[in-house]
């Protein structure tokens, strides 16, 4: 017989105060309580994290990447958000 | 390596695809880009990958059998510390590469099946007995030195999740190579009989190690695509040279002898091995090893036997979705 599937989580794990979750991989867990605690065996074993959040994976909605080009075409356009595009005389030093 | 039984080329489909969208995808590859999950691929890179990381993975799992069968028997409080974390980062190992693999399409569930099943390839490597203490070196020592070897260049490997789960795997495993050494050294400065024991361990390793690196490059048939797709940075045969050569200096600290009469070292500084019995990796890779029938047998009764804890968990997830919903209605 073919084993069910069993839900597939996202985990995010915190590093230090100060810092973001950030995403570390996946894993499979039938209920929130054991996906928590099998985020901790599988991707803290050496002290990687303060804090872990879980997610379904089902729930997150993504940018299709076949669209990226007009996804984010409104940034590329827009040289003048970024610091560089001024100029600002030497004498003044750093700003 | 942990994914040897890769000797087939995948070619089937590859006609049938947009010429326009293959083109883009090789120009994507060649610039060094990184493949994700939802970018378009090949079928055949799909399917290629999909077997080797779900084969890497199958090796993780069932290498936890030969270290496993130490662990009770540790020498020490410390060697036995030792070996159960290396043996739950093994564990840990598999399941990165399962999440890396099914990202490609294919479910955890289906890809376990297909081993339990026989379908599925894991590494010759893990057919072989530990049959002493020194065995749990040798196997950090010089299988985890090979896994490194091989492991390292995949961390640049085309597809991203797999990359990322070869970083991770690539951190964690220099401790069980250390961890190995330390066994090996610890057994050489003691008495004749413990010495004796590493040499031993050596003599059996040594060959089916060898063998971890695949087939010579003149036979190996997926490596042209592999290459060309830069999943693969280097041929078998590089590979098992470099670690032929970080391994000679080793053994001889450790004042072990190679089991190999005919080696000798060129001018260049390169160690040149005899040539490899590729028999006996047929017969292994075929179902014939030492250890085949144990390895499966061992896999389907820790899966069979852990079914009720799935259905358990299942069962009670379902019972307090069911709650919250009536409770909502409410």
């Amino acid at each position: 017989m073919a084993t069910p599937n069993t839900p597939l989580w996202e985990v995010f794990i915190r590093s230090r105060n100060g810092l973001a979750h950030k995403h570390v991989g996946s894993l499979h867990a039938s209920d929130a309580t054991m996906a928590l605690q099998a985020a901790r065996d599988i991707y803290t074993r050496r002290g990687e994290g303060l804090s872990i959040w879980v997610v379904p994976s089902s729930a997150i909605t993504a940018s299709d990447p076949a669209e990226k080009g007009m996804m984010f075409e409104p940034a590329e356009s827009k040289i003048y958000r970024h610091p560089t595009f001024y100029e600002v005389p030497e004498e003044v030093g750093h700003m | 390596m942990y994914t040897q039984a890769l000797n087939t080329a995948e070619t089937a489909d590859r006609d049938l695809e947009d010429a326009g969208k293959a083109t883009q995808f090789q120009a994507r590859i060649d610039a060094e880009e990184r493949i994700e999950p939802n970018d378009w691929m090949p079928a055949a890179y799909r399917k290629t990958l999909t077997r080797q990381i779900s084969q890497h993975a199958h090796s993780e799992i069932v290498g936890m059998l030969p270290e496993g069968n130490w662990i009770t028997r540790a020498p020490t409080l410390r060697r036995k510390a030792a070996l159960l974390a290396k043996v739950q980062d093994e564990c840990g190992h598999g399941l990165y590469l399962y999440a890396a693999a099914e990202t490609l399409g294919t479910s955890r569930e289906e890809l376990v099946d297909a081993m339990l099943a026989g379908k599925a390839k894991y590494s010759s490597i893990f057919n072989y007995p530990t049959l002493t203490w020194a065995d749990i070196g040798t196997i950090g020592w010089l299988v985890d030195g090979a896994a490194i070897m091989n492991q390292i260049p995949l961390c640049r490997c085309s597809y991203g999740p797999y990359a990322r789960a070869m970083i991770r795997v690539c951190k964690e495993e220099s401790f069980h190579q250390r961890q190995g050494y330390e066994i090996m050294v610890t057994l050489c400065r003691g008495s004749e009989e413990q010495k004796a024991m590493a040499q031993d361990a050596l003599n059996r390793w040594w060959w089916p190690v060898l063998m971890m690196f695949g087939p010579p490059d003149a036979t190996s048939q997926h490596s042209d695509t592999s290459t060309k797709w830069k999943i693969k940075r280097f041929s078998n045969d590089e590979l098992r040279q470099k670690f032929v050569d970080a391994t000679v200096p080793q053994a001889q600290y450790l004042g072990l002898t190679i089991p190999d009469p005919g080696m000798t070292q060129d001018a260049d500084g390169h160690w040149r091995y005899s040539e490899i019995d590729w028999t006996e990796f047929k017969q292994v890779l075929a179902g014939n090893g030492p250890c085949n029938r144990d390895r499966m047998a061992a896999r389907r009764k820790a899966h069979e036997e852990g079914a009720w804890v799935r259905e358990a968990a299942a069962a009670y997830a379902a019972k307090r979705a069911q709650r919250q919903t009536a409770q909502a209605a409410e």
